[in-house]
Formats: structure tokens, C-alpha cells, sequence
């Protein structure tokens, strides 16, 4: 006993210190990640992830602008001509390139969100080179499928999730 | 440095104090006989000028926090209650938003000449890196403050910059979520940029001291950029400089009050006089003022990640720059070729700080990109070339020295003028 000291017994002093420093890191990522995960949407902004809208009101060539999530979404009810340009446009040199087909649940109804891919602002209906949106902030033309076709947004306009709940009703989220 | 003097307390009082806490000996030492290049310009009074700009948007933020209301459905309405209603709540508001942009005012002064008279040079590389990190909370501090009003501009400010975070690969979505506190700028966004707007002026104050100490332990440099070399070459910091720092702090004073009462709107955006609107984007999204030279980088690069990072790295660069500019004569006095490219450095930073506020198309867009170019080439390329090939002018033997160096010592005099230099008294 008398002739044992501190470093006569480097493994068992090594575990001592490498099971402190553990349990120290331990806690204190056990007390960190409360303090960061607070920062994450709280219980009462999730419960709004999902919104109903009524379509039935909306004429042909016209649009709807509900909130979801705090952002706009664009449901637009699309004339036979519009569909027929978005289609047929499927074979041109796009950014981003999606079918048109592959971007709606039923041809007639695009619903898209409204926030411009670049830096998200909200781009203005019936605008732009292409038949579709415009973004003012630095402007981004988007067609009548919500596909970027010229300026500095990287990808098409965002698909939400959604499905129709009835002829009239569109669930959101 | 003139080390020589030495503090002695006067009375039994101070000299009780002197062993317990050397309080008035600190003072003493670094304010009052603090020794201090005597060839200092108003240049160098902007360093007591943005302290008193940090003091004064504390004083006056402390008293618009008992005002304001953090709530997105209040907080544009308690602004107006703040400019109507409370007793003089228009003078401290505008002092608080006019006294951000006079702050940047000087703040840009204060690095531009710390730029020309190569003031982050060795042995002051802290102070300058410091310095580049107040800078930087200035600017997070500055555009969160931005946001509390609430108004067109700082939403949509807001959305645009925070959305620079998702530009980031993988895990840009998750962090911007996690800023927001949700999935667009909003309540939760509100709250916590106040949270966080009323902190950082006192992580500034912590890091301005830290500035001013580094400061303390190299001593000032000066126009000559020659090092301070014994008490011939300083005065007292008291009353010499006090005294100059208080004289242009009363003329940058009438400027400051020239925009709070006849002009206090002219630097802010009308935009931001109407309530925010998630649902709406205002025809052009501006920043504040001092932020346009970053935003025209931003938006003079076509790619969407490469402008964020460009935009990012035009201030990180700085932190680098007594490693870009190896040169030993610190001041651009005696640097003829260096003299000419930091001209034109100014000159393109305020022609992008121009150009951040017109759209970004046709003959802006090209002068944006020219601009961003010369900005990054001046330190990446300009600097590092420069240190290398530029011949200094003949340089003096000190401060109080005008006569020429004739040796070629590490101070990078030239040889090849006339030798009359002599050892004058």
C-alpha cells in the first residue's frame, strides 16, 4: 500500500480517467441536445402541417392561393391549350428536367408551392417568358408545369403533398 | 513603448485600493498615460468611435426592448406604438436605427484603414482577426435586428437570407428548419432573433475587449507603419488623444444628428412600413444599405451554392490577410503600386455596395462580376504578387526621424537614395 502511488498503475488510472470523460461527455450531450432541439418546430406548428381546400369555385384557366406551412400553394385549374404547351414541352432542353405528366395527379390540376427555388420568394402569376410564373426578386421564369426554364432558381417548383379528397376538396399534406 | 512610467498611487485611499484592485492603476496604464504614436491621424479616431456607436445602440436597444413586442401579430403595431406613443420613442428608435448604419459607416472607415496603413500586419494579426469577428457579429446582428420591426422588407429579408442555409448539400433543409424554428419565417423566427439580437451587442462588447487588449500589448501602428521605437516616438494617450478622439467623435456626432432628425428615414426601405405579408413578395427585395456589397457578390454568380459560398468567403478572406500580404513596409505611404490597387479596391467596393441595390441584369450584372473578380483577386492574387515584386519608396529611420533608411533592414527600406541620413537628436 505505501509504496503504490498514482502512476504505478497506468491502465487502471487510464480507465478511471477515459470513464470520467465519458460520462462527462455523456451528460453533456444529454443536456445539449434539449437545449438545440428547442430550436426545432414545436408540437404546435407540426399540428398545422395539413390544410383542406375548396377547388369548386375555381374557373378554367384560373388559380387558387391557400397557405400551408406558412407558404403559398398554387392550385391552378389549366385550360386544354396550357396542358397541351406543358406537354409538348416535355422534349425541350429544361434545368430540371421532369415530364409533365409526372408533375400532377390529374392533368387539370397543378398544384405546386409557391416559393421560388432560388431564394424563396413568391413568384407572380401569368407572368414571365414562359406562360407560367415569374419571380421578381431575381428573376426566375417558370412554365405552366412550374418547371424553371431561365434565370438563377436550381430546380422546378416544388411538388407538395397532396390528394384529392373528393371532386371539390383538395387535402394538403 | 515607453515603458519607463510607472503608475504611483497618491493618497492612502488609492494606495489601500493599488494592493486589493489595481483598478486606477489599469486605468492609469491603459487610458489615461497609455503611450501612443504622436503622428496618428482622425483615422485612427474611428476605434473610439464604434465604441461609443456599440454603447449607444446598447443604451438605446435596452430601452426599445421595454417597448417592443416580439409576437408576430404585435410586433409591427408595438413599432408604431414605440414612434407614437412613448414619450420620445421616435428619438430612440431613430437613434437605434440610424446609429446601425453609422456604426457600419465607421466600422467600414475603420477597415479601410487598417487596410491602407497595414494595420493587420505582424505583430498585430489578432487585433485584425479580432476584429474581422466583430465585423461578423455585427452583421448577424444587424440583420436580425432588421427582421423585429416586422415590416415588408423584414420578412421578405429574412426569407432570403435564411434561405441561403438550404443551399447547403444534405443537411441545408434540417438546418434551415431548425433556424426557423418552423417551415417559413415566422413566429418561432421572430422570437428568437430578438432572443438573440438582444445577446450578441454583448458578445461584441466581450470580443471589443479582447480587440483592445491585443491592442494594448503591440501598441498602436501608425501612418508611417514604422514600429514605435522609444518614448521620442509617443505622447500620452490623455489628454492628446482623448481629446482628438472626443473632437471627431462631436463631428461624426452633427452627421449622425443630421440623419435622426431631418433625414431618418432615407437609409431604411418604405417597404418596411408595411406589415409583413407571408403571401406577398414585395417588386424588389433590398437589404439594408451596408449589406448591398455582399448581396450584389451574392447575385453576381449564377450557380446558387458557389454565390452563397462567394458571398461568405468575401468576408472570411479577410481573415487571412496577414498571410496574403507578406510585405514587410506595413504602410501604403511608402508602397506607390499597393497605393493604386487599394484605391481601386474602395472604388469596386463601393460600386458593388451600388450595384447590390439595382436589379441584377444587362450592364449591372457584367459590373457585379468585374467587381466580385477585383475584390477576391485583390487579396488572393493582387497581395501575394505585390509582396513580392512591389519596391518600396525610401522609408525614414523612425517617427521622429524624417531622415531616409539607408540599409535594406527588415523594414524593407530601399537602398539607392541620397545618404544623408545621420543620426539626428
Amino acid at each position: 500500500m505505501t509504496d503504490t502511488n498514482d502512476n504505478q498503475d497506468p491502465s487502471r488510472r487510464d480507465f478511471l480517467y477515459i470513464t470520467t470523460a465519458v460520462f462527462g461527455a455523456t451528460g453533456a450531450a444529454s443536456v445539449a441536445w434539449p437545449l438545440i432541439d428547442q430550436l426545432n418546430p414545436s408540437a404546435s406548428v407540426s399540428a398545422l402541417s395539413s390544410i383542406e381546400a375548396d377547388i369548386s369555385s375555381i374557373p378554367e384557366g384560373g388559380s387558387l392561393k391557400v397557405a400551408w406551412r406558412g407558404k403559398p400553394i398554387f392550385i391552378r385549374r389549366r385550360t386544354k391549350e396550357e396542358i397541351e404547351m406543358a406537354e409538348k414541352e416535355d422534349s425541350v432542353d429544361l434545368p430540371h428536367p421532369e415530364k409533365d405528366l409526372d408533375r400532377v395527379k390529374n392533368k387539370e390540376w397543378l398544384v405546386v408551392v409557391g416559393v421560388c427555388t432560388h431564394l424563396g420568394c413568391i413568384p407572380i402569376a401569368d407572368s414571365g417568358d414562359f406562360g407560367g410564373w415569374f419571380c421578381p426578386c431575381h428573376g426566375s421564369h417558370y412554365d405552366i408545369s412550374g418547371r424553371i426554364r431561365k434565370g438563377p432558381a436550381p430546380t422546378n417548383l416544388e411538388i407538395p403533398p397532396y390528394e384529392f379528397v373528393n371532386e371539390n376538396i383538395i387535402k394538403i399534406g | 513603448m515607453n515603458h519607463d512610467y510607472q503608475y504611483t498611487p497618491k493618497n492612502g485611499f488609492s494606495k489601500w485600493l493599488d494592493k486589493r484592485l489595481p483598478l486606477m492603476r489599469f486605468a492609469d496604464e491603459n487610458l489615461l498615460s497609455f503611450p501612443t504614436p504622436k503622428n496618428l491621424n482622425y483615422f485612427y479616431t474611428f476605434g473610439f468611435i464604434l465604441t461609443m456607436c456599440l454603447v449607444t445602440q446598447i443604451i438605446t436597444g435596452i430601452v426599445l426592448a421595454m417597448h417592443y413586442v416580439p409576437n408576430t401579430s404585435l410586433a409591427f403595431d408595438s413599432i408604431e406604438h414605440i414612434m407614437r406613443d412613448v414619450n420620445y420613442g421616435w428619438l430612440i428608435r431613430y437613434m437605434h436605427s440610424n446609429g446601425a448604419s453609422m456604426f457600419f459607416l465607421a466600422v467600414f472607415i475603420h477597415m479601410f484603414r487598417g487596410l491602407y496603413y497595414g494595420s493587420y500586419k505582424e505583430p498585430r494579426e489578432i487585433i485584425w482577426i479580432l476584429g474581422v469577428v466583430i465585423f461578423l457579429l455585427m452583421i448577424i446582428t444587424g440583420f436580425m435586428g432588421y427582421v423585429l420591426p416586422w415590416g415588408q422588407m423584414s420578412f421578405w429579408g429574412a426569407t432570403v437570407i435564411t434561405n441561403l442555409v438550404a443551399t447547403i448539400p444534405v443537411i441545408g433543409e434540417p438546418v434551415l428548419t431548425l433556424l426557423l424554428g418552423g417551415y417559413s419565417v415566422d413566429n418561432p423566427t421572430l422570437n428568437r432573433f430578438f432572443s438573440l439580437h438582444y445577446l450578441l451587442p454583448f458578445v461584441i462588447f466581450g470580443v471589443v475587449i479582447l480587440h483592445i487588449w491585443a491592442l494594448h500589448v503591440t501598441g498602436n501602428n501608425n501612418p508611417t507603419g514604422i514600429e514605435v521605437k522609444d518614448s521620442k516616438d509617443t505622447i500620452s494617450f490623455h489628454p492628446y488623444y482623448t481629446v482628438k478622439d472626443l473632437f471627431s467623435y462631436v463631428v461624426f456626432l452633427l452627421m449622425f444628428c443630421y440623419f435622426i432628425f431631418y433625414n431618418p428615414n432615407i437609409l431604411g426601405h418604405p417597404d418596411n412600413y408595411i406589415e409583413a405579408d407571408p403571401m406577398l413578395t414585395p417588386a424588389h427585395i433590398v437589404p439594408e444599405w451596408y449589406l448591398l456589397p455582399f448581396y450584389a457578390i451574392l447575385r453576381a454568380v449564377p450557380d446558387k451554392l458557389m454565390g452563397v459560398l462567394l458571398m461568405f468567403g468575401s468576408i472570411i478572406v479577410l481573415f487571412f490577410l496577414p498571410w496574403l500580404d507578406t510585405m514587410k513596409v506595413k504602410s501604403a505611404r511608402y508602397r506607390p503600386l499597393y497605393k493604386i490597387f487599394f484605391l481601386l479596391f474602395v472604388i469596386f467596393c463601393l460600386l458593388l455596395g451600388y450595384l447590390g441595390a439595382k436589379p441584377p441584369e444587362g450592364i449591372y450584372l457584367l459590373l457585379s462580376r468585374v467587381s466580385t473578380i477585383y475584390y477576391f483577386a485583390f487579396f488572393l492574387v493582387i497581395m501575394p504578387i505585390l509582396s513580392r515584386i512591389e519596391k518600396p519608396l525610401p522609408m525614414p529611420i523612425g517617427i521622429s526621424n524624417p531622415a531616409i533608411n539607408n540599409n535594406s533592414d527588415s523594414s524593407g527600406g530601399v537602398s539607392g537614395s541620397p545618404s544623408y541620413a545621420m543620426d539626428s537628436k
